[in-house]
């Protein structure tokens, strides 16, 4: 009888470290997926900047500066070699974006040209669509940070090297509303809504 | 029932904390019901502690709610879209496009497949999710609500609608559905029976070989087992309604989960408690599924204990009084621009 017990318990164990293992890779994969999707986003932010800049450089002669600004930080963002210069300029192209989309309220001959309001609206969705990536991604973070740190399934995670994934931060730029001359226009829009980064 | 709760995360354990309560509240219901009138039936009996028999009736019951269910599960968004009359949204139109944005965006939030977008030609600002699983589903708004609220609030709306989605609320009210349905057939069984039998309890029928010879049993059975299906559909009905309002509140809370804003929802809530208007296409089928049912009226929502208890949705002032808390804990936070 007692055999049949330990027989039991022996595979109830056993049950449980298979599924705790598989848990974490499940986390551990969704994490890097979620990765990936942010930059998916920027990508596709990439690739819409050189339209909306041909749109709208007709109507704004006299923003040559903000416009260059947005042009350069996209060639840096793409031509980036490593990671850390690349998220670097990543974010001065959210700041540049972010003044562009704002100055653009000045222009109210802008509102009138359809593919301007098109690409617009393109950029703005991208813009949330990566702050969401970014908190989607968090948010995966801290479900397998939890996993791995908390008993008994740190257990698991110590023993087969799972560790705890890295938050992404924002940087104090990333925070920065730009700055827009109020005198000129009348709502400031510094452009995208879209979630703090949590 | 809950403090006023600021942090998301705990209103959603409280809220799915609760759902489970009540399913078990329910299937207890339905179990114990079907149980007695099985035995009253002569279906199963207790013989030496023993249970012999087939519960026939209780299956039954379930099988048949069952594929009712299983019915307007599989074919169900295709339907209720086609009754509120919904088109798809064209990303022609920059106004539609906006919206499938949104939808693209809270989907990204939510980490969830993409929605079918639809709308209704109605100027009443409203909303509602369906579908079977979040690979099926389809998520639909009014014109009204298009014209009505800005990007900020869209977000909150359709965060709400996502979560239930995300939620499979869908799925869960279908359950609750089968349970109120298996409860209801139940007690018809029992008064259809008692006018067969003349209230003597159908002891003869299947397996009643021999009389167990406790009379005095067998008529306190009868009377549990009428009582109980005299009750049994109002509380399952009153469950079933309690069950939907709990979804709602998690819905609201799993919102400000995905957009990190109360105040988006909040506004909102805020703009529709000022319609006048029902929505016209919200029929007795599918008011249940809108972000506020259009045919309790949306005005003085407050309306006392009992029209309270039937209804789908929390009362509005209630809903608003939640995200307010939550946005007061979250006023440290950053401050979200409008776009």
């Amino acid at each position: 009888m007692t055999s049949v017990v330990i027989l039991v318990l022996v595979l109830a164990i056993a049950g449980w470290i298979a599924s705790a293992y598989n848990s974490l890779v499940s986390l551990r994969n969704q994490v890097a997926n979620a990765w990936r999707q942010i930059d998916v986003q920027l990508k596709r932010r990439h690739d819409l900047i050189p339209n909306l800049v041909e749109a709208v450089k007709g109507y704004m002669q006299f923003e040559r500066e903000t416009l260059t600004q947005v042009v350069e930080a996209r060639a840096k963002a793409v031509s980036a070699p490593d990671q850390g210069s690349r998220m670097a300029a990543e974010t001065q192209l959210t700041t540049g974006l972010g003044k562009l989309l704002a100055v653009m309220e000045n222009y109210p001959q802008l509102k009138a040209d359809e593919n301007v309001l098109k690409l617009q609206e393109e950029l703005t969705t991208t813009e949330n669509q990566i702050s969401f990536a970014r908190q989607a991604y968090n948010d995966v973070v801290l479900a397998l940070n939890t996993r791995v740190e908390t008993f008994p399934s740190n257990l698991i995670a110590n023993n087969f090297g799972f560790h705890a994934a890295e938050y992404f931060k924002g940087g104090p730029e990333d925070q920065a509303v730009p700055k827009v001359n109020l005198s000129m226009s009348t709502p400031s829009e510094p452009g995208a809504s879209g979630a703090p980064h949590a | 029932m809950s403090p006023a709760a600021t942090d998301f995360r705990a209103l959603e354990t409280t809220n799915r904390r609760q759902t489970v309560v009540l399913v078990a509240v329910m299937m207890t219901i339905l179990v114990a019901l079907g149980f007695l009138l099985d035995c009253w039936a002569g279906s199963v009996a207790i013989v030496n502690g023993r249970l012999v028999g087939f519960p026939v009736l209780t299956v039954a019951a379930l099988a048949f709610g069952t594929v009712q269910a299983l019915t307007s599960f599989y074919a169900g968004a295709s339907l209720v879209l086609m009754s509120v009359h919904a088109h798809p949204l064209s990303p022609d139109s920059i106004e539609h496009k906006t919206v499938l944005d949104v939808i693209s965006e809270m989907a990204i939030a939510s980490r969830l497949p993409v929605p079918a977008g639809y709308v209704i030609d109605d100027p009443s600002p409203n909303a509602f999710a369906t579908g079977r699983d979040p690979h099926h589903s389809a998520l639909c708004v009014t014109q009204g609500l298009i014209d009505q609220m800005d990007r900020e609030e869209l977000q909150g709306v359709i965060g709400h609608e996502m979560s239930h989605i995300a939620d499979y609320d869908i799925r869960t009210m279908m359950m609750v559905a089968v349970m109120v349905g298996g409860i209801a057939m139940l007690s018809d069984f029992v008064f259809r029976m008692m006018f067969f039998t003349g209230g003597r309890g159908g002891r003869g029928g299947r397996g009643g070989s021999s009389d167990r010879g406790d009379n005095g049993g067998g008529a306190l059975l009868a009377v549990a087992v009428i009582v109980l299906a005299a009750v049994a559909p109002i509380i399952a009905q009153l469950v079933a309604m309690a069950v939907s309002r709990q979804r709602e509140y998690l819905a609201d809370a799993s919102s400000v989960e995905f957009t990190r804003n109360p105040r988006a929802l909040l506004r909102a809530l805020e703009k529709i408690a000022q319609v006048e208007s029902p929505l016209k296409e919200g029929t007795a089928g599918t008011a249940h599924l809108f972000i506020v049912n259009p045919r309790e009226g949306l005005k003085d929502d407050d309306e006392g204990f009992f029209d309270n208890l039937l209804s789908t949705h929390p009362p509005l002032n209630k809903r608003i009084e939640r995200l307010r808390a939550m946005a007061g804990a979250a006023q440290a936070a950053a401050q979200i621009p409008q776009t």
